[in-house]
Formats: C-alpha cells, structure tokens, sequence
C-alpha cells in the first residue's frame, strides 16, 4: 500500500511582485505539474500568491542542527559587518 | 562533538522550551514529545479531514446559491486544514497515509463533535457557531505552541477559520429573525450541539492523562476547564442576543468568578462517542475508508504515468 | 420566446448541474489534494451559474432573482447537457466528463467574449479564466488515467465509451441560437465542435484512448428532456426551497 503514496514536496509561495518565495508548507503529488496545481488549489485560496515554486522534498539538503554552534555562532562576534557598530555624530546625515 | 547523555539533552531542550524558544524538525526531542505531538497533531488532522463529512452533507441540500458557495468553501478549508496538519505530522517522521490507516482501523481518534449527526440546514448554522467556535477556542492558544511547525499550520487554520464561525451564526442569526419554523430549526440545533460541544474541550482537568505533560512542554497553553469556561462565557450572551435558548436549566451568572456555572455534562456520553458508541462513528470512519480504497487505483495510475514519464526523459 | 433567456439558461443549467455533481466529491476525493482542486471547480461553477442565472432572471424582467431560476422550476425548465447530469460513477467516469465539457466550454467562452452583449462577454472573460484552468486540470488527468496502469487505462476507456453518446448535444442548436447569432451575441457551433473534435482527439491521443465507433447520440437536454438523474438531483438541490417556500436563508 504504501509504496503507491505520490512523494512529498515542499511549497515555495511569492505572495507579490518584489518579494522573495517563502515556503509554505507540504504536500503530495504524482508528479511536478501536478504539485504545482495542487499547491495553487492548497495554498493560494486566498489570493496568497503569484508565483510558486515546487521542490521534492528529498531534494532539499538542509544543515544540521547539531552543527548550528559551528555553522552561525562565529557570526555572532562579527558586530562589524552591522552599521550599528560604527560611531557617527550627531548632525551627520544621511549616512 | 562530544556525545551528550540524554539528561543533558533533555535539560537543554526543557530550557529552550521555557524560554519560548521553538522546536524545529531536526532539533533533538525526547522521543515522548515526538510521539505525544504525532498524536496530537494527527488527531487533529483527522478531525479536519472527518469533520468535512457532517457539513458536506448539506452542499447539495444548501437553500441558496450564496448558502451552497461558502459551505463549500468552508469544507474545503477543512481538506486544506487536514492537509497542513498532515505536513506537520510529517516533519516529524511520521509518514501521512500510515497515520491515516490508523483512522481507518479505529486506531486513531478524532474530535467526537463529528460523530453526531447533521439532521437539518441549522446544523450547519450550529456546527459553524459552536463546533468552530469551540475549535478557534482550543486552536488560538496553539499559535504559541512549542513545535514551530505545528505553531505556524496553526496561524494559518485560525486566519482561515474566522470566516468559518461568522458564517455558522449568520445562519443561525437569520434562522432566529425568520419564522417559526425557522425558529424552531435553530434551537433544535442548539439543543443538540450544545453539550457535544462543551465536550469537544476533552475530559474535566482531573481526569485528563495528558495536560500536565503537555503543559510542561507548552504543546498545550490552558487547560480543559478553562477552555470550557471560556466558551459558555462567550457563547451565552451570543445566545441571549440572537434570542435562543441554551440547553442548560442550571445555566447562571456567578458574580463572584466573573463566568456563568453550568450543568454537568454527561460524560458517560463522551466516553461511549470517543469509543465508537456515537450515533454516526460507523458511517464516518467508512466514508473515509471507501474514499482512500477507491482512490487506490487513482493513486496508483498517476505514479505508473509519472514514472513512465521520467524514464521517457531519461531516454 | 425571449431567445437570449432561453440561451442563458441553458448556459447557466450547464454550470448549476455539473457544480453539484462535482460538490458530491467534496469530502470523498481519491487524495485530499484531489478533493481540494475539485471542490475549487465545483466553486468556480456555482459562481457562473449564479452570475449567468441572475443575469438571465434580469433579461426575462419578471423580477425572478438567480435563486428563483436554479431552485424553483419544474424539471423540464431545466436546460442543460445530459452530459453533465451524469452520475460521478468513479473518479475516471467524473474526470472524463469534465474533460469532454471543458474542451467545449474553453472555445465557447473564447467566442462569447466577443459578444455583442456586453453582460455575457463580461461573464465570458471572467469563466474562460477559471474554465482554461479547469481544462488542464482534467486533461492532465485524463492523460495520467489513459497511460497510467492497464486498470486505469480501461476504467476511463469505459468511461469515455459511455459518455461518448452525450457529447453532440453539446453543439446542439435551434432557433434560439440561430436568432442570436444573427444579432452577433453567440457563434457559429461548427467552428466550437471543430475546436473541441482537435482538442479531445489529441489529448484522447495522448491518453492511448480510442473514440467509440458506436455513433449513436442522445439529446434533449437543451429542450427539457432529461435522463432519469436529474430527477433525483433537482429533488437535493430543491427541498429546502420546497419544504419551506418563500423563506430567507
């Protein structure tokens, strides 16, 4: 029975002109044009969208969250990639 | 990395939980909180998906073309809701037509509210009302929860349910204007969902196996019995203003705790619907059954086309 | 006779009728993705035959609203297809006959948007979107069941054998559309069924399906004559009008 499930993939939506796709959850599908089809009808009932995006879910290779210490925290001692860390004076604008 | 023992584990991830700080899919979790969210989470997906059937009901029966528009699109919502809580069971490793068959063999619960029947249109009126009101009730402080992926399906149910509950008490609204018998249909749907839906709050907090835990692990936010509470206040008045009835002849203003008393609810009851003694448990759990077996070879053909289909690229 | 009412039921009967048969699945879909996009073009039907109906209760001027004509008429006031009174049998049967109907809904709606009516070529515009979508949609399918397993392949090779004899009453034509052709409001029905007769071949093609040689055709439809089913589905869609008349819902 189960080998006749359809794979799983993840939903990517652009909610508008200008902004980036976003995911927006799962579903299952036989096929691509199928998945795009069944995420307009699951996930934009609402006008939530323009644009979607479809990705099998096997396809997506993600970072462990084990190595998240190594991965991100060194950024955190970089404050000087942030404008916030440099001193401007007062009445220096646009800046 | 050093390997951590799992009291160090579990004492890292109970921090992160009482700080607010969410639980993603890779994260680690005592195995216990994944399998009380796969219960949880499927349990409420089933009753999504089982709770369609009550209300789809009325769609070739509806009065209006208005009526029959937005009942559909309400039990459409519900496939969707089903569906977002399935995605969410599946970041967890459990695999959606396995939880489903559980449904099917009885293994699985659902909401019992879906096992009364939908005898006429106030039903639909009575069900929008309560039954959603009663879900939004129990749904709202799920936002929060500790599972980010149930969290997020949530927020996105309770944006799309609102329309749910307004439509239920227009029904009803109208029906109370109307005339007599009108009238009478909808109290007669009152009478019949009121106590199934103090139920759907589950068992009262001194019996209930799983808050504590659930609490702990803010899966859960309240209790039972403040969620109950908190739906006969809101409901009555809503009640008193539509000028209907509640069925609840010890139904009274408490100044002191600022909330109504009412009666006691016949829990034998629940318990016999939770064990399959509803008066439609039978029918529902079949319709779900026939859909799944004869969809079988749908499934089935649309895999073989898709396979053919990449071994023609291949080529 | 008021050919443009007669013209609009009948268009608007289409949408009503074929909108409760697919509501049926709501609920009981192969896969709960399925019963989402069903129940979605179950939606976009109901909306034309609300839009169509009340623009057809506005052309007879007899104050009739869209919920007078889809719910309290007698069942030979019915006008639409037999086609789409069909029962959904199985998921095959069902696809099928979406598909027959909306590669002859596409190519109508194309027409109609060049109406000189302006009503109907606005309600053309709106449905040809939503019709389009629908279209692929069933054509995929039918396409994925026809060169799916042998199983498939045979139920909607069954399916397409019974439906077959429903689909020339869809060109159906009589004095009512002979009158509004000539006033430029509808087209010519040669040039649909030659749209239609490309489109099901190719993708019937597609689906390793083979036409029926069996060339006998049913109609009636069009006139009030319908099958035993409609019977049976005005009796769902009518009893709360009818139980209790003259009531506000």
């Amino acid at each position: 029975m189960a080998n006749n499930e359809w794979p799983l993939w993840e939903v990517f939506i652009r909610s508008k002109q200008g902004l980036s796709h976003k995911h927006v959850g799962s579903l299952r599908a036989a096929d691509a044009e199928m998945a795009v089809e069944n995420a307009r009808d699951v996930y934009t009932r609402r006008s939530e969208g323009i644009s979607i995006w479809v990705v099998e879910s096997n396809n997506v290779h993600a970072s462990h969250p084990t190595e998240a210490d190594s991965l991100f925290e060194p950024a955190h001692s970089k404050v000087y990639r942030h404008p916030t860390f440099y001193d401007v004076p007062d009445g220096i604008e646009h800046m | 990395m050093a390997e951590l023992n799992i009291q160090e584990l579990e004492r890292r991830f109970q921090e992160k939980i009482d700080n607010d700080i969410r639980i993603e899919p890779n994260d680690w979790m005592p195995e216990r909180y994944r399998q009380t969210l796969i219960r949880q989470i499927s349990q409420h997906a089933h009753s999504e998906i089982v709770g369609m059937l009550p209300e789809g009901n009325w769609i070739t029966r509806a009065p209006n073309l208005r009526r029959k528009a937005v009942l559909l699109a309400k039990v459409q919502d519900e496939a969707g809701h089903g569906l977002y809580l399935y995605s969410a069971t599946e970041t967890l490793g459990a695999d959606r037509e396995e939880t489903i068959d559980d449904l099917h063999s009885g293994k699985a619960k659902y909401s019992s509210i879906f096992n009364y029947p939908t005898l006429s249109w106030a039903d639909m009126g009575a069900v929008g009302w309560l039954v959603d009101g009663a879900a939004i009730m129990n749904q709202v402080p799920l936002c929060r929860c500790s599972y980010g992926p149930y969290a997020r399906a949530m927020v996105r149910v309770c944006k799309e349910e609102s329309f749910h509950q307004r439509q239920g008490f227009e029904i009803m609204m109208k029906l109370a204007a109307g005339s007599e018998e009108q009238k009478a249909m909808a109290q007669d749907a009152l009478n019949r969902f009121w106590w199934p839906a103090l139920m759907m709050f589950g068992p009262p907090d001194a019996d209930s196996k799983h808050t504590a835990q659930s609490m702990a692990w803010k899966i859960k936010r309240n209790t039972n019995d403040e969620l109950r509470q908190q739906m006969v206040d809101i409901t009555v008045p809503q009640a008193e203003m539509i000028g209907l009835t509640i069925p609840d002849p010890d139904l009274k203003w408490n100044e002191e705790k600022g909330g109504y008393d009412f009666g006691e609810i016949d829990w034998d009851e629940f318990w016999n619907v939770v064990k399959g003694n509803g008066p439609c448990n039978k029918e529902r759990v079949e319709a779900r059954r026939k859909a799944k077996e004869n969809g079988e070879w749908v499934r089935e053909a649309a895999n073989a086309y898709a396979a053919k289909q990449k071994m023609k690229k291949a080529s | 006779m008021n050919t443009l009412f007669e013209y609009l039921v009948r268009l608007g009967d289409d949408s009503l009728i074929l909108g409760h048969r697919l509501s049926e699945w709501c609920g009981h879909g192969p896969i709960l993705e399925e019963d989402i996009a069903m129940t979605n073009i179950a939606l976009d039907l109901v909306g034309q035959a609300t839009s169509i109906l009340k623009y057809a209760g506005e052309v007879e001027g007899k104050g009739r609203s869209e919920d007078d004509i889809a719910f309290l008429r007698y069942e030979r006031e019915y006008k639409n297809a037999l086609l789409v009174e069909q029962p959904n049998d199985d998921f095959g049967v069902t696809m099928m006959r979406q598909f027959l109907f909306d590669a002859f809904r596409k190519p109508l709606f194309e027409q109609l948007t060049q109406s000189s009516d302006e009503q109907l070529a606005a309600i053309a515009e709106k449905s040809l979107k939503e019709t389009k979508y629908h279209l692929k949609h069933s054509a995929e399918w039918v396409i994925r069941l026809g060169d799916g397993t042998d199983e498939s392949h045979d139920r909607v090779q069954s399916a397409l054998n019974d439906l077959w004899r429903y689909t020339d009453e869809l060109f159906f034509t009589d004095e009512v559309d002979a009158d509004l052709e000539a006033k430029g409001i509808i087209f010519s029905s040669e040039e649909l069924k030659a749209s239609w007769s490309e489109m099901v071949k190719n993708v019937l093609n597609q689906a390793t399906l083979t036409i029926p040689d069996n060339g006998w055709q049913h109609d009636g439809g069009r006139r009030g004559l319908h099958s035993e089913h409609l019977g049976y589905i005005l009796a769902e869609l009518q009893y709360m009008q009818r139980a209790y008349p003259g009531m506000e819902w």
